[in-house]
């Protein structure tokens, strides 16, 4: 840890040795990073291990559905400007993943943390974060029971007491209710394509209005806040009305939305936005999400989209027509194994596309297409779907298992 | 049919399409214009009145606090029932079928009135929610062969003397009551659990539903290969041990 306060005690440091040496084991026995199993080894030994090892670290917590891993690794490129960042970057983001990889970071200053959603308002409590920032939340993997509204509630209850700065897209009536029961707020306009969940006001079940860009309950007059940083197409205006160029690798409207909110994190601890955005420039592929790589002499865009919000921000991304679009789908544990959600997403979009589909459950996604009116082709493998594809580079859109699934088979 | 186009309600989308059962109308829609028929589609929110002339109604399943606000709207505007009277087809999903039922529990814990359309009540169990694939037989008399779907709830739903069951299960809950039945309807108004969405697994379902609102015993044939295969896959997939 950075000496600057008290050290670790006796227990945290065996804690974190114990951890280590489990987590050195899983990965002799080639069971991944180990992250996860060395972090529940030293959080049974010291159940306080994660409050002890932030309280060094200025923490900034991040919770969404969708863009949390782009979000946490732009905020730790920019906080990189003010010092050593530690960040559980590939995304293990629940306690044991969590407190693994802030044990790894002992000459950090700041602290960049993803948090599944579930776990928010418990991983707040324990780490005393100086930032939270909330991006959208919308309906996925609902075979868990995980009702959207009441995800919004949990936060706002647990996040009631908390002394951060939390930074909040003004956007999502969701985040809104969840986030305003906060003392202190920055709302940033980072805009959300998705509305279907949103639609009956989280505050008192009346109907939204959603006239243009802004949102208000008819009948209990919960609205839209004002927000101080907006994003507005390629630049981010923030609070003294001065306009930022955005300028990603990153492809899309929803990571110039996760930048804009990062700038808004990086100004709470003094990173200024033109330092702060330049410096994301620099993040090309985020645990190979948007990654260009080439597979049987073809070029491929990995594209992962685990929601219907997630898979309508990808398709205002990808190449226009004739671009072929291979689309993979599993329902395996981690991807919610149902796949009603794949007819809340409006593949009509896909219209002129040449379309490949693949996975598990590429029968379900064949029927959704056949009546959304589309011509697609069913393939077994991705290597059957890239040798039918007409030329060009070719977009790949993947739920979580099967996005895993076509890395390891095109090497990435 | 009213006019020369099929009225195809899709009822209070923004309180009741939450597990994709959107689909179904998506699913009733292309087969009745893949059989020629003009379809007029009416998305009615929970702030406008339910037409009472439609031909097909469609309502989704719902998380428990929209669940209450539908049945609160639905039995302040009194336009389902209206349709009802005329004979309408109506065809429900979980949350949608409780609240066509005389009453449900809402997510305050309390006994809900519904629409008492079907001759059903519901009550919420007291054990784990029923999750995972279903595979059930439907009621002979419609000649459908068998019922795929996935169940997402935690209601048990019992049905009163003038309900009969939809079909019964050969895997998974279904009602919740353990006597095997799944869903259930009244004349044409009908209420199932299954998600999936139903009618993309079952799409003769939704040819029941357009045979009913025609009044006529058959429809020209359509391709439904794809829809075969996902079924033949379903139902091969709960027939095997987890």
């Amino acid at each position: 840890m950075s000496g600057n306060s008290e050290p670790l005690t006796p227990r945290a440091k065996l804690a974190v040795t114990a951890g280590r040496a489990a987590a050195a084991v899983s990965r002799a026995a080639g069971r991944g990073s180990g992250s996860v199993i060395g972090g529940r080894v030293a959080l049974k030994l010291d159940p306080d291990l994660l409050g002890r090892l932030a309280q060094h670290l200025d923490v900034v917590l991040v919770s969404a559905t969708n863009g949390k891993t782009t979000t946490t690794r732009l905020i730790a490129e920019a906080l990189r400007a003010a010092g050593p960042v530690v960040s559980n970057a590939l995304g293990a983001n629940m306690p044991a993943g969590i407190t693994s990889a802030l044990a790894g970071g002992s000459d950090a200053r700041f602290g960049v943390i993803e948090v599944d959603e579930k776990y928010l308002a418990g991983v707040a409590r324990d780490v005393t974060p100086k930032a939270i920032a909330l991006l959208n939340l919308s309906r996925d993997q609902l075979d868990r029971a995980a009702e959207t509204r009441m995800l919004a509630e949990k936060w706002r209850e647990g996040l009631a007491g908390s002394k951060a700065i939390v930074i909040a897209n003004a956007d999502d009536p969701l985040i809104v209710w969840a986030a305003s029961s906060s003392p202190t707020v920055v709302w940033v306009a980072a805009g959300q394509e998705w509305k279907d969940d949103a639609w009956s006001c989280p505050s008192c079940g009346g109907v939204m209005q959603r006239p243009g860009d802004d949102w208000f309950c008819g009948e209990c007059g919960f609205r839209r806040p004002a927000p101080s940083w907006v994003l507005n197409g390629d630049y981010v205006l923030d609070p003294h009305g001065s306009a930022w160029p955005i300028r990603l690798q990153l492809p899309g409207r929803a990571n110039k939305a996760n930048a804009a909110t990062s700038a808004a994190v990086a100004a709470c601890f003094g990173v200024p936005p033109q330092v702060a955005l330049e410096r994301m420039y620099s993040v090309q592929a985020v645990a190979g999400r948007y990654d260009v790589v080439s597979f049987m002499d073809r070029e491929l865009r990995l594209l992962l989209a685990k929601n219907p919000a997630g898979w309508l921000e990808t398709f205002s991304l990808i190449d226009p027509p004739p671009t072929p679009v291979i689309l993979a789908v599993n329902a395996r544990g981690a991807d919610g194994t149902d796949t009603s959600w794949l007819w809340d997403v409006d593949y009509t979009r896909l219209a002129g596309h040449p379309i490949f589909v693949i996975g598990d459950r590429r029968l379900d996604l064949a029927v959704r297409l056949e009546v959304a009116g589309l011509d697609f082709r069913v393939c077994d493998t991705v290597d059957e779907a890239v040798r039918s594809a007409p030329p060009g580079r070719i977009e790949l859109i993947a739920n979580y298992t099967a996005f895993q699934d076509v890395r390891r088979r095109v090497g990435n | 049919m009213s006019d020369s186009s099929l009225r195809l309600v899709w009822v209070y989308p923004d309180l009741l399409s939450t597990y994709g059962d959107q689909g179904n109308a998506l699913v009733v829609e292309r087969r009745a214009r893949q059989r020629g028929l003009d379809v007029m589609r009416i998305d009615v929110r929970s702030d406008q009145p339910i037409p009472t002339s439609g031909d097909i109604y469609l309502i989704g399943g719902g998380e428990d606090r929209p669940q209450r606000l539908a049945s609160e709207r639905l039995r302040r505007d009194g336009g389902l029932n209206r349709a009802a009277e005329n004979g309408a087809i109506i065809f429900s999903v979980c949350a949608g079928y409780q609240i066509l039922g005389h009453e449900f529990i809402n997510d305050l814990g309390e006994r809900e009135p519904g629409l008492g359309l079907i001759d059903v009540v519901s009550t919420r169990g007291e054990g784990e929610r029923c999750v995972g694939d279903v595979l059930a037989d439907i009621d002979p008399r419609f000649g459908l062969p068998q019922l795929t779907g996935f169940e997402n709830h935690q209601g048990i739903t019992h049905l009163g003397p003038t309900a009969r069951p939809f079909a019964r299960t050969v895997i998974g809950r279904g009602n919740g009551t353990g006597d095997g039945t799944e869903g259930a309807y009244n004349d044409t108004v009908f209420g199932t659990y299954m998600h999936g969405p139903v009618m993309a697994r079952n799409p003769q379902i939704a040819d029941l539903l357009l045979k009913l609102a025609l009044d006529v015993n058959a429809l020209p044939p359509t391709d439904d290969r794809w829809y075969e295969a996902l079924r033949n896959e379903r139902i091969s997939s709960a027939s095997q041990p987890a």
